[in-house]
């Protein structure tokens, strides 16, 4: 029995009867400026409502994604007159804020080049978007490959607004970060000779992304989480940070710590600071739902912002075209991209495709949203919303009759408890919010503008320009991760703290106080909020 | 409100709650705010564990709280942190990996074979048959077998020979990964070339192209087929 309501059986049964057709059919490739036509039509970052101009900071004047000026304008959490910086609890060389593949994989580089290391999260270590990521690793390791062909589907990705020196390493310290993860013992998917089995991602002109069946994030992250329990490096859970300490000459160091258990502060001082604190999809950018972790709530850009540091292309939000839209229960979970790589069609009501389905992710996303929203072609379930039919069993017919299992059991499992067997039938698919493109400007070294502070990952910003490409991201974390760890060691050689200080937070609120604004809310926010308002009236204090 | 509402029961204690949530959203809609058990909220990452037990039945119910919909009348807990030990170990240093597993994790031949850990796993797998595989040195099988574990500790929760069967695994899988299988030539092939300096001008001059030239480039690019 399926899974699917009746009311949109017959639609499957449409997309059926036209898999032999579509099999035969080649759609032609967007050219770049009919790409760029499709985007400011139907792309969400194109929609009036969905940024304003931040009228405080280094960005000030620029228009930025909404909820992120509600944080960046909003009041720290603490008083800085109350907090006592001088009695510190940690005193380090390298503090590492965040605790995903980018954190780790810093913490792990900076512990080999013999720094006094620790890393605080706020959640558990692992809790992030890099355990999420199913597709894998972009890097250009095959012999049709080079790594001028990766760099130039990036910049192209990116809408050619990414900082060209920061893909440049990227690319070329892409075959060294696979390497350094097969070293560490991760399960990539292999032939039987042991090279590396390549697939295809949106934008990329070949087979390059290596993966671990569906799961390569979790893959990732279990191992270099499990070689940093290895190297015995302190790390803080449930404490994150929530700003970042200055000293009296503005440069880096340290940060303020929270006990999400004990409600206390935790005064950190170190000589340098990298944050790898993630992104921004727990805020819900344009009401979107998130393929992000819970603790998504770009953190790590307001602690930066108030620090002084600048960000880039903070307007522009990866929107990824295959979010779960039935069940409900699986709303905006992330289907990989790795579907469409595979084969797998993307279909309408009428059975029709209507978009290459490897054009880049914003370019599929406007597609989906033109073909449901403006023509009117979207399957539509009961009860709400509409998507389009992400065509599964393509996969197995394209390839072979037990590829799926191979390759995507965690799919398979994840949809089988709802009645659905995505062997034998579609996945109802629609936008969901996913990746940050921007964050905080950094350069090639992994340094922000701050002396001391250095970002890595998807807080950071000018490596992806205003599009990722599918298996860049789990790439760029590794690659900036180890690259901020190795500099901010080098940086150590030199560094000296004077007394810590949040006079820039002062400074900062006396800004906001200046420019007349008082939204009420405290920043960074840490955790999203779920709870209803109905539930909230009834809280009397 | 239209909306059909169910009883359910958290620690012990009833709440009304709408039909068809998952355990996470239900417990967010009476009004708990998540700071622990609560993680990737897609089945990932193993930090909502739950067990629970539906009324008349003795079997005690396993499940991630946000993959997991609610069946009304469940009895249910969280279990957002087990005491797992992490033994310490450096791959570099293995030369007998059977020897080294049994040095590393003893208590894995205190396996009675219950099959309890089966029963706890969320995702399906059998803990017991990797582990297995793993005692008798095939580590293609054990690795294949827990691959797709997220080491939510529930097999540990409830193993009667009190092992840690997902560290267990981790640590084959990664020997496997590292040791056992043959090496990436291809891989390796392609960092030699770039140590030598294959393509150190040949990037650098196709990063400094105007943007006119390479927008023609990029929509004149030859794809690879599927």
């Amino acid at each position: 029995m399926s899974g699917y309501p009746a009311s949109i059986q017959e639609s499957i049964k449409k997309l059926e009867r036209t898999r032999t057709l579509r099999l035969t059919q080649e759609i032609p490739r967007l050219s770049f400026a009919e790409r760029e036509q499709l985007l400011k039509a139907c792309h969400p970052d194109y929609r009036v409502d969905s940024i304003k101009e931040v009228r405080v900071g280094a960005n000030q004047g620029e228009k930025l994604t909404n909820n992120l000026v509600d944080l960046l304008e909003a009041k720290s959490r603490i008083d800085p007159d109350r907090v006592d910086l001088t009695q510190i609890d940690f005193d380090v060389d390298v503090l590492v804020i965040g605790g995903g593949g980018g954190g780790i994989s810093a913490a792990l580089v900076a512990h080999e080049n013999n720094a006094k290391v620790l890393l605080v999260t706020k959640l558990r270590l692992g809790d992030s978007n890099t355990i999420m990521a199913e597709g894998g690793i972009a890097a250009a390791t095959q012999a049709n490959d080079t790594l001028e062909r990766h760099f130039m589907d990036t910049i192209g990705g990116g809408r050619f607004q990414n900082k060209r020196d920061l893909v440049e390493v990227l690319v070329h310290d892409a075959p060294f970060t696979v390497e350094w993860l097969k070293d560490l013992g991760c399960m990539f998917d292999t032939h039987a000779n042991g090279d590396l089995v390549v697939s295809f991602a949106g934008g990329h002109q070949r087979k390059r992304v290596h993966s671990c069946k569906d799961l390569s994030g979790m893959e990732f992250l279990r191992v270099v989480r499990d070689e940093l329990y290895n190297k015995e490096i302190p790390i803080l859970e449930f404490s994150p940070a929530v700003e970042i300490l200055l000293d009296e000459k503005g440069q880096c160091a340290g940060a303020v710590l929270f006990n999400l258990e004990t409600e206390t502060y935790i005064i950190v001082r170190a000589k340098a600071v990298i944050l790898a604190t993630g992104g921004i999809g727990r805020l819900h950018p344009n009401g979107f739902p998130t393929t992000n972790h819970y603790g998504a709530t770009a953190d790590g850009l307001v602690m930066a912002y108030r620090a002084g540091a600048n960000l880039l292309h903070m307007d522009t939000i990866q929107f990824h075209p295959t979010g779960a839209m039935w069940p409900d229960q699986m709303l905006g979970q992330l289907i990989t991209e790795a579907c469409r790589g595979n084969g797998a069609h993307l279909v309408n009501k009428n059975g029709d495709r209507f978009i290459n389905e490897l054009e880049t992710r914003d370019t599929v996303s406007s597609a989906i949203l033109r073909e449901v929203l403006d023509r009117g072609n979207g399957v539509k379930p009961p009860a709400k919303g509409e998507g389009v039919w992400l065509d599964t069993p393509l996969i197995n017919i394209r390839g072979d009759v037990g590829k799926l299992d191979r390759m995507f059991a965690g799919i398979i499992h994840r949809f089988h408890q709802y009645g659905i067997d995505v062997r034998k039938e579609p996945i109802l698919v629609f936008p969901t919010q996913h990746y940050q493109n921007g964050g905080v400007e950094i350069d090639p070294q992994g340094r922000t503008s701050v002396p001391g502070l250095y970002a890595a990952g998807e807080c950071s910003g000018g490596v992806q320009g205003r599009n990722r490409l599918g298996g860049n991201s789990l790439l760029d974390i590794f690659v900036f991760g180890r690259r901020s760890g190795k500099n901010a060691v080098d940086y150590l050689q030199t560094a000296k703290v004077g007394t810590l200080t949040l006079q820039h937070v002062r400074e900062y609120h006396h800004q906001l106080d200046f420019v007349g604004i008082a939204n009420n809310m405290q920043s960074p926010l840490l955790l999203p909020d779920y709870i209803r308002d109905e539930v909230k009236q009834r809280r009397y204090n | 409100m239209d909306e059909q509402l169910v009883p359910i029961y958290v620690m012990g204690k009833h709440y009304q709650v709408p039909e068809g949530l998952t355990i996470m959203t239900a417990m967010e809609w009476v009004g708990y705010k998540y700071v622990r058990g609560c993680g990737c909220r897609g089945g990932f990452c193993g930090a909502c564990s739950t067990v629970y037990r539906l009324p008349g039945q003795h079997k005690l119910m396993v499940g991630l709280a946000c993959q997991t919909t609610i069946t009304p009348t469940m009895h249910l807990m969280q279990i957002p942190f087990f005491p797992n030990p992490k033994k310490i170990y450096d791959l570099e240093k293995v030369e007998n990996p059977v020897q080294a597993l049994l040095d590393i994790f003893p208590e894995i031949t205190k396996c009675v074979g219950c099959g309890a850990c089966a029963k706890a796993c969320p995702n399906n797998l059998r803990p017991i048959d990797y582990v297995a595989a793993a005692l008798r040195g095939d580590w293609e099988k054990a690795a294949e077998l827990s691959f797709d574990c997220i080491m939510c500790g529930l097999c540990a929760s409830r193993c009667t020979g009190e092992l840690v069967p997902h560290n267990i695994a981790l640590f084959v899988r990664r020997y496997y990964s590292k040791v056992v299988r043959p090496k990436p030539q291809q891989l390796l092939n392609r960092n030699q070339e770039i140590r030598e300096g294959k393509f150190d001008t040949s990037l650098s001059d196709f990063a400094k192209l105007d943007e006119a030239k390479l927008r023609k480039m990029y929509d004149e690019r030859d794809f690879e087929k599927i």
